[in-house]
């Protein structure tokens, strides 16, 4: 379920944040919540290693904010289990 | 010397052994050329890996410089520093006595250090179960590894050391070496640093970062993917530049000055204000304006953030004076060596002033209107320079600025 994968995504940037989840929607940017890039490669990494995918550095490097991240990571979650839609 | 003279720090002796030369003169060659030491890793297995390129040193074959009992002992960084060193001093053409072997200095850089010899060992308890890891696993990976055996292959007992500060290492050892050999404190030092980071931990590590270009090194283009990682050492010898020229020697240059500061901002996120801090101290120090300095080896590691960070100090240092500038990343060429950055990048400005040419930042293809500066894209210069910098900026916000100046002899 896509909101699954939000609701997922969502957890695991507040955790790896250590930000409350309720700041965290899918329509905040990262500036708003205060991370940086080195924030941002480690929710990459704690993502991967809950979803088991593996995010390209290019497509890393065009994220911008929440919604780019859940996008990007149901695509790949799609690509692995096409039928989790 | 008349009292309150400033002892000036001449540039007698240059080894290198890098990803575009594994002697001095090749290596100079190679920056003239514009030649990119870049390729395929062959060092590690990195197929599954979201790079394969690095700059490693090609046709190396350690029986060829050590006896196998020293090759056990040593890692394959320290055997970069030792080769440098060895090469460096022969070019200097010291001639030794007691005396001043005990009162030259040596002063290494290095980052990883010998993890390379960690990393293998490790493999064997962790992975594959073994009950014990090799005896010379702690003297292979001490990172005054590089420093301890310059010592004992060439029977220097004065002052050595290690300074370990990412990739500004050999900057500070570089910067350390001037200091004490202007104040007097060691009669001749040799300094420099050396790397080897090519074995599959340390290159997950890297990969986990996010910041090794898939391609190539392309500093200041805007088409830049990022750094690509390289391995080598060089070394310096230094000594006050009356000795030097008392005793008929080759100088390649002076150095000068020498800059410090830490950004106190964040660990891997540069800024603008620490670099800018290093290069003044470093104008400072040599009591040099910033008009007369009219070349700049840039950190340039072909990152965003690096690139565009450094153009925006520079061009806060040196105002209207920027746009006359020269400034290249050797990167280019010799990848990112890390703990040896600055120890290649001061040999290549050294080669530089002696051969009479500016070095270019080769793999260039997209001006990037963050990076305004002349880059000297992808062809060298024959142009005598005067005065230049050397930057490097590490991670864990430490910087080092070296100053160059040429020597005319009379």
């Amino acid at each position: 379920m896509a909101e699954n994968v939000t609701e997922e995504v969502l957890d695991v940037i507040a955790e790896t944040q250590r930000i409350p989840r309720e700041k965290v929607t899918a329509d905040a940017r990262f500036e708003e919540l205060g991370m940086d890039s080195m924030d941002a490669v480690n929710i990459l990494f704690a993502l991967e290693d809950k979803f088991d995918i593996t995010i390209p550095d290019e497509q890393a490097k065009k994220i911008r904010s929440i919604r780019d991240v859940v996008d990007g990571v149901q695509a790949l979650v799609n690509v692995k289990c096409p039928t989790a839609k | 010397m008349p009292h309150g003279e400033v002892t000036r720090v001449a540039v007698t002796g240059i080894g290198v052994i890098c990803a575009i030369g594994n002697t001095r003169e090749e290596f100079a060659r190679g920056l003239r050329e514009g030649r990119c030491g870049i390729g395929e890793i062959t060092l590690a297995d990195v197929s599954s890996m979201r790079f394969q390129r690095g700059a490693e040193v090609r046709g190396y074959d350690a029986a060829r410089h050590f006896e196998p009992k020293q090759i056990e002992m040593i890692d394959r960084f320290a055997q970069f520093a030792a080769i440098a060193a060895r090469e460096a001093v022969a070019d200097a053409g010291i001639a030794w006595t007691d005396e001043l072997r005990e009162n030259t200095a040596i002063i290494t850089g290095a980052c990883v250090g010998g993890k390379t010899s960690e990393d293998a060992q490790f493999w064997e308890v962790y992975r594959l179960q073994k009950s014990r890891v090799h005896p010379m696993t702690i003297p292979r990976t001490m990172a005054n590894a590089g420093a301890s055996f310059i010592s004992l292959d060439l029977g220097l007992p004065g002052p050595a050391w290690t300074v370990s500060t990412a990739c500004s290492s050999s900057n500070h050892a570089i910067a350390q070496a001037f200091r004490m050999v202007r104040a007097g404190d060691a009669e001749v030092a040799i300094a420099g640093g050396s790397e080897a980071t090519f074995s599959f931990g340390i290159l997950k590590a890297w990969e986990a970062m996010r910041v090794v270009s898939p391609d190539t090194c392309r500093p200041f283009s805007k088409d830049r993917t990022g750094m690509i990682l390289g391995e080598g050492g060089a070394m310096l010898v230094l000594e006050p530049l009356d000795r030097a020229l008392q005793r008929g020697a080759q100088v390649y240059c002076e150095i000068a000055g020498a800059g410090m500061s830490s950004d106190a901002h964040h660990i891997t996120q540069p800024s603008v204000g620490g670099p800018v801090r290093a290069m003044r101290m470093a104008l400072r120090d040599a009591q040099a304006t910033a008009e007369q300095v009219d070349y700049i080896n840039a950190h340039g590691t072909g990152t965003d953030a690096n690139d565009t960070t450094e153009t925006a100090a520079i061009r806060e240092v040196f105002g209207v004076h920027a746009d006359r500038l020269q400034v290249s990343s050797t990167k280019s060429m010799h990848g990112h060596t890390l703990g040896a950055a600055g120890a290649i990048e001061a040999a290549a400005t050294s080669l530089a002033f002696r051969n009479g040419f500016v070095p270019a930042t080769v793999n260039y293809r997209e001006p990037d209107p963050r990076c305004d500066l002349d880059v000297v894209p992808n062809t060298a210069r024959d142009r005598q320079i005067e005065c230049a910098l050397s930057n490097s900026f590490a991670f864990g916000g430490l910087n080092a600025v070296v100053l160059f100046r040429r020597v005319r002899v009379q």
